[in-house]
């Protein structure tokens, strides 16, 4: 089956055929044939099926070079779009208006992709974006399951657009039309399966073209599934082992077929979120290149509300378009143009500020290409935010500005009251939301699931929860993004899983994410998929009358409404929210920890900035700057200097103004380990110590990490054990907990204690074979846990290894050097007979080649880094590789006498040869080694962009870069290890029942 | 640099008007009434279709009903040029010559329109054709009612002033039923009319027929002859006809007595035939079937019918209140043809020995999914295999 696992199993499949491989082994493709995936993916072949099947297509031309490129882009006329074949996302391609751009992207493009083709077409950015989710089965039974349009054209790729299903500015022709061309294209490429079309639609008539085909599931067809409620994978893999769609039932009302197109009585609104504020330089306009690392889905039954949850679902600090806490900002009208016509971000709030100023909504529409129907609704929310703002609040006001998605904040912020007098108001005027059923086919037949959301478009609710048994709302994780992921839904899910094994009747899910399990209707008694804002869950609660919620498996985002929800009368199950509180309380917290005789680094509150100046001199620079009650770094930051300090105190006080700022002392050349365990206030079952591979400084979730710990002595190891089954008892512990250690010297130190699950977890669970968060479930509930022993995870004889994927790629512009923030966008855990076995399948498993010869680049930053280096080099020399360094490092390397090492020069000096650039660009680099140097400060002041340009270059070339000495060491050995081993193949064994 | 230029967009003129809609059983929804002001009796009914409310509301099944439409946002893209025609003179954008339903029933009517071929806003057009419309209710609530009471005779009401409830519930009390209109003699012509040219015709007995029906047969080749719903066999063979379609039409078919009598000289004298919806309806009765109301109907695109012939499944637009009773069939020459998947109720009959075929979803679409085209290629095929025979 190649069409369940994005384009990276697709990828794959297509090898595998290529390689003869599943013709040696007698091995069918289930599902829609690789002839298929081929006819979609290689762009000439999709355009050659297209018109045999009477599909328009674009004016365009496939090309191997940039001179073909140049000589299609001169007969289409610019501006063209580059397309890259085989790659994810849209990797890789982009729009050029010039030549020079154009050698830019072609360039980049055809080293991405696998195939080394580029595709040059007609640029349509003003175009409607539409897109249909095709259902098909062997017997040529074929079924629309959704469309969708994308608010911001086909200027930006879908995965960065705000998407609504169904579409609302196509007419029944024009929907049929687009329709019917989706499913001759994939009758045509022989879809079995699942697949997603995309067109373009010009909005001055009913020309179209179709753009690309994906034969598998997807992003698109996740959100399709969780817009309907049709479960098109589950339905995709019944169909590809041979059934036919009208045999297959409709899982949501369990009488009528799967063999149907749902119809919605709602909108839904798709909104990503971006974390473009991790990354230095990057560049944050939208275009054909994917950039948001998750999504968000709102629900409601007019756009205004769809649109204004999903803004709230992002968590990104603001409560809707409009009325946000730093929404004073003046633009001017010139900057406003500009904004729209090139679409970041923040696009919308612009199109918002433009309707404030009085713009047209036609002007708007030629600037932004966002169709006229998009703009009069935002126009229907800056209207009512001004009418908030002017009159005086009746009831009226208050239930349309309700229907239109406000929330009691925004309408609080507007009427100068506090979000939760609002609450008050508005529930004794009895406005009050409704749950709604999402049932595949607006009411028509009797449905039996509970996928619900809650609205103020309607008048009564669905079905009311009468119901005496217990009742437990799980908060999930919100969107994925920079910290927070599938980690987080599969701690959802278990906990979910293990509440209802313990005898929890009623067991409901708040959550957001289309692209997760735990918003699958069916694996909780009660699916809500809604907003997790205090006022959405308190909404929920009512109508549920909870008896409590977990808040320990979500993630910073269940982790920041723990208080408010416990000061709002909901009783936090698992860890009371005292003691949460009393260990996110830095100054508590450290109380608790000098009690236990427990080191930690010497830290303070912020007060002034000149205490904080003070401690800073006091301790030494660099200082460690966050918020508390932040998960992944967000706005934490190490500072190395005085005028650093005030702006990130500045910036930390921002993102947590709820909560005070603590500076800690950040020790350099440390190592960092973590403990992930449960507890159940008296005893404590700990999963596993981790060891890091990078040192302290590299944020935990950018750090490889090692099952069991690789260089830590047994003393450490115990000193960690014995810390972790005190704090987890201090703070009686009743649930998931993460704890991390700094080892400096020998000593250890703790930094940091995360009551709730963390990332690592799911990976140790896998590692130890035992469910933590299965015990959690059990410790939530005041169950007392098993008697586990604290050496069990020492007993595997494997080896675990968690390898953190980046995008880099995707961020134009962004730097690769980790810091302490997070940057990474996934990750991948491998398992090994040894450190280098697990590390070899890791490292592949993440896109890094293992080369077996070749030439490597050593570039090092400080004499430090370049005496780490040392043994390094020597290895790879003595492993046969070639070595190449820039002048310093060459030098050094040199005066060691480590033999022969070829000098290169920089990319800003491009007349001096031989040069970096060339190098990489003709492929004669097969690694990096670059290691900036450790006093980090210089990466702020710029003084090392043409390090950058290096690391860019490669990343962009899609070459291996290594940042730290450590990656490096262990890199080398890992290519050494290689030499003389195979990696093992062994599937995960299963959890093991530990009482 | 991009040739961006202006999509119409059109505000809403007749709408912020008292509106509301009162059920038989008593509920009442009080909304925002837009359109014309006045009161329409008639039977609520629901679609579940997510566009297409210009073809729904001339589509003449709706006749006599006041139609809600379950998805929230409607006249979004407004409505096109109503006089419209296309070269055999049919209207372009419609369905008939007007607006069919007797009220419209929304969750949101969109106060601005904007589309490349839009000519008015939905509430204009209304206004325009002095139906009333109503917005801002809970159209899901309503739906659910209907789905679990069964379709109702309803009241909608549109007001500058404030409505008189009770004054209308005794007014919705003493109106004529649904199931007692005869609707025939306003949705049917009164002379016959011709469209189009071609060597042979194709004959379509007026119920209420659709342009779409006219425009799938012009497609085929044929010239078109659209004559009353009363027309005898004899008139009608005066055309020298190649096949003969019962279009579809609103109402209960046992209401259409001539037509049944039609049906009855058609299959006796095996004619090639196409029965559409009501159409299907009055072929199965001729042919000694029985007809019954279903409880809410089937109105929507997305029914899947399934090809008893072949197993293939349809995704099909479909618009009727009644239906032809499966049991009753196996006393007749006809067999099933193709079932509705959800309920297994009869969605086409064959002929066991005759050239007649007859669906009860709708073939021609407009609105919804075109999947099911083919079935005018079917009527093709039996003409073809008549004239081989003659």
């Amino acid at each position: 089956m190649l069409g369940f696992g994005g384009q990276t199993a697709l990828n794959c499949g297509v090898k595998l055929d290529e390689l003869g491989i599943l013709k040696k082994y007698g091995i069918k493709v289930l599902g829609t044939q690789v002839t298929g995936i081929r006819a979609t993916e290689d762009r000439q072949l999709f355009k050659d099926s297209m018109i045999a099947c009477n599909v328009p297509v674009l004016k365009s031309s496939t090309v191997y070079n940039f001179e073909e490129a140049k000589k299609v882009a001169k007969d289409i006329g610019y501006p063209v779009i580059a397309r890259v074949a085989y790659t994810l996302g849209g990797k890789g391609g982009g729009v050029a208006h010039n030549e020079i751009e154009l050698h830019e992207i072609v360039t980049r493009g055809l080293n991405a992709s696998l195939v080394g083709q580029v595709l040059i077409e007609e640029y349509i950015g003003h175009w409607k974006q539409i897109e249909y989710e095709v259902m098909a089965d062997y017997t040529g039974n074929n079924v629309i399951i959704c469309n969708m349009e994308n608010v911001l054209s086909m200027r930006v790729h879908t995965g960065d657009n705000i998407v609504v299903a169904p579409s609302q500015t196509l007419d029944n022709y024009e929907y049929q039309m687009l329709r019917s061309a989706a499913l001759r294209a994939a009758k045509h490429v022989g879809i079995v399966g699942e697949c997603n079309v995309q067109f373009a639609l010009d909005p001055y008539s009913d020309k179209y073209v179709a753009i690309e085909m994906n034969p598998r599931l997807s992003r698109s067809s996740a959100l399709a599934s969780k817009a309907t409620g049709y479960p098109i994978a589950y339905m995709a893999a019944k169909i590809v082992m041979g059934h036919t769609l009208p045999e297959l039932v409709n899982r949501i009302t369990k009488t009528t077929t799967a063999c149907f197109e749902p119809s919605l009585d709602y909108i839904v609104c798709k909104h990503p979120r971006w974390d473009f504020s991790k990354f230095e330089l990057a560049n944050r306009n939208l275009g054909p290149t994917m950039k948001s690392v998750g999504e968000v889905m709102g629900v409601g039954r007019c756009f205004e509300e769809s649109l204004q949850k999903a803004i709230r679902m992002l968590e990104i600090g603001n409560d809707g378009l409009v009325a946000n806490r730093n929404s004073d900002k003046k633009y001017d009208i010139e900057e406003i143009e500009n904004k729209l016509q090139k679409s970041d971000d923040l696009v919308l709030y612009y199109v918002a500020e433009a309707l404030r100023q009085g713009m047209s909504v036609e002007q708007i529409y030629k600037l932004s290409a966002i169709d006229p129907w998009f703009i009069e609704k935002i126009d229907n929310i800056v209207k009512t935010e001004k009418r908030l703002k002017e009159s005086t609040l009746d009831n009226k006001l208050l239930r349309e500005a309700k229907e239109l998605g406000f929330s009691d904040k925004q309408i609080g912020r507007l009427v100068g009251k506090d979000d939760l007098d609002i609450r008050k108001i508005r529930k004794d005027a009895g406005i009050i939301p409704v749950v709604k059923r999402i049932d595949t086919l607006a009411a028509e037949w009797p449905a039996k699931t509970n996928y619900l959301y809650l609205t103020y478009g309607g008048k009564v609710n669905d079905f009311e929860v009468t119901s005496n048994s217990q009742k437990i709302a799980v908060l999930g994780a919100g969107p994925y993004r920079i910290g927070s992921s599938v980690e987080f839904d599969w701690g959802t899910v278990n906990m979910v899983w293990g509440l209802k094994e313990n005898g929890v009747k009623e067991v409901s899910v708040i959550n957001c994410n289309p692209e997760t399990v735990s918003t699958d209707y069916d694996i909780c008694d009660r699916l809500y998929f809604e907003e997790l804002t205090l006022e959405r869950v308190l909404d929920v609660a009512d109508f549920e009358k909870l008896d409590g919620v977990v808040t320990a498996v979500g993630g910073q985002t269940a982790n920041n409404l723990t208080p408010k929800l416990a000061q709002n009368g909901i009783k936090i199950i698992g860890t009371s929210f005292e003691d949460i509180d009393r260990a996110e309380n830095r100054s508590t917290f450290s109380k608790v920890l000098d009690d236990l005789n427990i080191r930690q680094p010497p830290w303070q509150a912020f007060s002034s900035l000149v205490d904080a100046k003070k401690f800073a001199t006091k301790v030494g620079y660099p200082v460690l700057v966050r918020p508390s009650y932040v998960l992944s770094g967000a706005a934490m930051k190490v500072v190395w200097s005085e005028s650093q300090l005030k702006k990130y105190l500045a910036e930390a006080t921002n993102v947590s103004p709820d909560y005070p700022v603590v500076i800690t002392k950040f020790m350099l050349n440390s190592l960092e380990a973590e403990v992930d365990g449960v507890g159940d206030g008296e005893n404590v079952v700990i999963g596993a110590v981790i060891e890091h591979i990078e040192g302290a400084g590299v944020h935990s979730g950018d750090s490889m990490m090692c099952i069991p710990p690789w260089t830590l002595n047994n003393k450490v190891i115990d000193t960690i054990l014995d810390y972790a089954k005190k704090v987890a008892i201090a703070f009686k512990i009743k649930g998931p907990f993460n704890l991390q250690f700094l080892i400096n010297q020998d000593q250890v130190y703790v930094i940091e204690l995360n009551i709730r699950a963390s990332r690592s977890m799911p990976f140790v669970s896998k590692f130890v074979r035992m469910n933590l968060i299965n015990l959690a479930a059990r410790a939530v509930l005041g169950k007392p846990l098993p008697l586990v022993a604290k050496d069990r995870w020492r007993k595997i004889p494997h080896y675990g290894i968690k390898v953190p994927q980046f995008s880099f790629m995707q961020l134009d512009g962004a730097d690769i050097i980790l810091g302490v923030e997070m940057q990474s966008t996934g990750e991948a855990a491998c398992f090994g007979e040894s450190f280098y076995d697990a590390l070899a399948k890791g490292l592949t498993s993440v896109g890094y080649s293992l080369p077996k010869e070749g030439s490597v680049l050593i570039s090092a930053g400080g004499s430090e880094n370049k005496e780490k280096l040392l043994q390094t080099a020597l290895l790879l020399k003595g492993l046969g590789y070639k070595l190449l360094a820039t002048e310093h490092t060459a030098e050094f390397l040199s005066d060691k006498r480590i033999g022969d090492v070829d000098v290169v020069y920089k990319i800003s000096e491009p007349q001096r040869k031989p040069n970096i650039a060339d190098l990489l660009y003709e492929r004669k680099i097969d690694f990096i080694i670059n290691v900036p140097s450790t006093s980090t400060l210089e990466k702020y002041v710029g003084m090392l962009y043409d390090e950058y340009q290096i690391r860019r270059k490669a990343v962009e070339l899609g070459i291996p870069v290594l940042i730290t000495t450590e990656l490096a060491d262990s890199f080398a050995k890992t290519l050494e290890w290689l030499k003389h081993n195979e990696t093992t193949k062994k599937p995960l064994e299963s959890y093991e029942n530990v009482g | 640099m991009q040739r961006v230029s202006r999509i119409p967009t059109i505000k809403a003129k007749h709408a912020n008007k008292f509106g509301m809609l009162i059920l038989e059983d008593g509920t009442i929804f009080e909304g925002m009434g837009f359109g014309y002001s006045t009161i329409a009796f008639g039977e609520a009914v629901f679609n579940t279709g997510m566009t297409g409310y210009v073809e729904a509301l001339t589509d003449p099944s709706y006749s006599g009903q006041i139609l809600t439409l379950t998805y929230p946002l409607v006249g979004n893209y407004g409505v096109p040029d109503p006089m419209a025609k296309d070269a055999d003179g049919i209207r372009k954008n419609f369905e008939s010559e007007m607006i069919q339903a007797r009220g419209l029933v929304v969750h949101e009517l969109s106060m601005t329109a904007s589309h490349w071929n839009m000519a008015m806003t939905l509430d204009e057009w209304l206004y325009n054709e002095k139906i009333p419309g109503i917005s801002g209710i809970d159209t899901r609530e309503l739906t659910i009612k209907l789905r679990t009471g069964g379709v109702m005779m309803a009241a909608l009401v549109v007001s500058d002033t404030i409505i008189d409830v009770q004054e209308i519930k005794k007014k919705l009390v003493s109106a004529k039923k649904y199931n007692d209109e005869e609707f025939m003699n306003t949705v049917s012509v009164k002379e016959p009319q011709t469209f189009g040219m071609g060597p042979e015709s194709i004959v379509v007995i007026d119920t209420g027929v659709k342009n779409s029906i006219l425009r799938n047969v012009r497609s085929l080749g044929y010239q078109v002859i659209k004559v009353p719903w009363n027309y005898s066999l004899e008139k009608i063979l005066s055309y020298h006809p190649k096949g003969i379609i019962f279009s579809n039409g609103p109402g209960d078919p046992i209401k259409c007595v001539q037509t049944m009598k039609t049906a009855k000289d058609v299959i006796e004298k095996n004619i090639p035939t196409l029965g559409i919806c009501l159409g299907a309806q009055i072929l199965g009765l001729a042919g000694g079937a029985n007809t019954y109301k279903l409880k809410y109907g089937h109105r929507g695109q997305n029914k899947s019918c399934i090809d008893l012939d072949n197993n293939q499944v349809y995704v099909t637009s479909q618009n009727h209140g009644y239906c032809i009773d499966p049991e009753s069939l196996k006393n007749t020459d006809f067999k099933l043809w193709f079932t509705n998947t959800d309920d297994n109720t009869v969605e086409g009959i064959k002929h066991k020995q005759k050239k007649i075929i007859a669906v009860q979803f709708h073939p021609e679409a407009s609105p919804g999914p075109f999947d099911c085209m083919f079935i005018f290629e079917e009527l093709k095929k039996l003409i073809g295999e008549d004239n081989a025979k003659r």
